[in-house]
């Protein structure tokens, strides 16, 4: 029991509360929150059984155990920045729909005004 | 095709206080039919007072969503409204309104018109890099169209009914998107695109943006905007 044992169990543990407290209050929508679980989870099981990343890295050839870390936290936060261009043109989008759509009603809500 | 049912005249308008009324008066006069309509595209001037005085409709959006946003909602006008053909032109008064029944005539061969700038009449002269992309572009759509098309960027067009309801829904309203890509769009759809020469003047007011850097930027954006869309699915016309 080191203290940067103790330390990596505190932190993961910490980010699971995290993000488990921001889904409760809503702040966080679920198909997010289920991602960050999943990586949150992950993180935990590294801390708290750090023989398990030694022997997965040596089984997969990495010399620095380290660096399979890295390699996957790279990979991760790539798929994630993808998913949420996607997810921010697909609002903008429809965010400029909606834009057209008031233009349209708005000019019928004064023309119909203008009748009365 | 065919212009039984009424034309509407489109112009999208950014801060074109100045120049944006004599447009919609030069439109009344060439096309005293037609229903304008002035799509202010959130401006920070009086463009809509000016262009409602002028006796135009207005459009206005709640902020800014460039040209192709601003023509969608013209045709989603057109369409809602039955209109038989749209015609777009530019509020700062480069195109010139008396060319409009010339556009509306193509829509007897065609879906979609576009007004060339590249002829005898008018003095339009681009150089250097956008010179070479409109060059390209040019070449390309008029291969992808199987008819010449000299002006693809050209932002004074017609649409027919069968065109509007197809840009009602697809539209794009990314940047050049409203050019090019509406045109491979509709090319995709099966759709005939042909032009027909127009008279360019000189924008009464503003000045075309004309660095090095910013027209090989333009080069670069018209060339991905041309790979992106020939790369598309084609849209899907509904059935009629």
């Amino acid at each position: 029991m080191t203290a940067s044992y103790l330390l990596g169990v505190a932190a993961s543990f910490g980010t699971v509360l995290f993000v488990i407290e921001l889904l409760r209050r809503g702040i966080l929508r679920e198909k997010y929150a289920v991602l960050w679980l999943a990586v949150s989870a992950g993180l935990l099981l590294f801390a708290l059984f750090p023989n398990l990343l030694t022997s997965l890295a040596t089984a997969l050839g990495f010399q620095v155990p380290a660096n399979l870390l890295f390699l996957l936290s790279a990979v991760l936060l790539l798929l994630v920045s993808v998913q949420l261009s996607y997810e921010i043109s697909r609002v903008e989008s429809r965010t400029r729909r909606l834009a057209e759509e008031f233009a349209l009603l708005r000019n019928e809500v004064e023309k119909l005004r203008r009748e009365e | 095709m065919g212009t039984e049912q009424p034309t509407l005249v489109a112009i999208p308008a950014l801060n074109e206080q100045e120049s944006v009324a004599e447009v919609v008066r030069g439109v009344r006069q060439a096309v005293p039919d037609a229903h304008i309509v002035v799509v202010d595209d959130s401006s920070d001037d009086r463009t809509a007072e000016v262009s409602r005085a002028a006796g135009a409709e207005v459009l206005s959006l709640p902020f800014n969503v460039g040209v192709g946003g601003a023509m969608r909602t013209a045709f989603l006008y057109a369409l809602a409204n039955d209109f038989g053909a749209v015609v777009q032109l530019d509020a700062d008064g480069q195109h010139e309104p008396a060319d409009i029944p010339a556009l509306l005539g193509g829509l007897d061969l065609a879906s979609v018109v576009i007004g060339t700038r590249f002829s005898e009449h008018g003095d339009y002269q681009v150089r250097g890099p956008r010179r070479w992309a409109m060059r390209t572009l040019a070449l390309v759509l008029s291969r992808v169209a199987g008819t010449s098309l000299s002006d693809t960027t050209s932002g004074f067009r017609a649409a027919d009914r069968r065109a509007i309801e197809l840009f009602a829904r697809h539209y794009p309203a990314e940047y050049l998107g409203d050019t090019i890509e509406s045109l491979v769009i509709a090319l995709r759809a099966g759709l005939p695109v042909a032009q027909v020469p127009v008279t360019m003047h000189p924008r009464r007011t503003g000045s075309p943006s004309q660095t090095p850097l910013r027209a090989t930027l333009y080069l670069g954006r018209a060339l991905l905007a041309l790979v992106v869309a020939l790369s598309r699915r084609r849209p899907q016309m509904r059935e009629r």
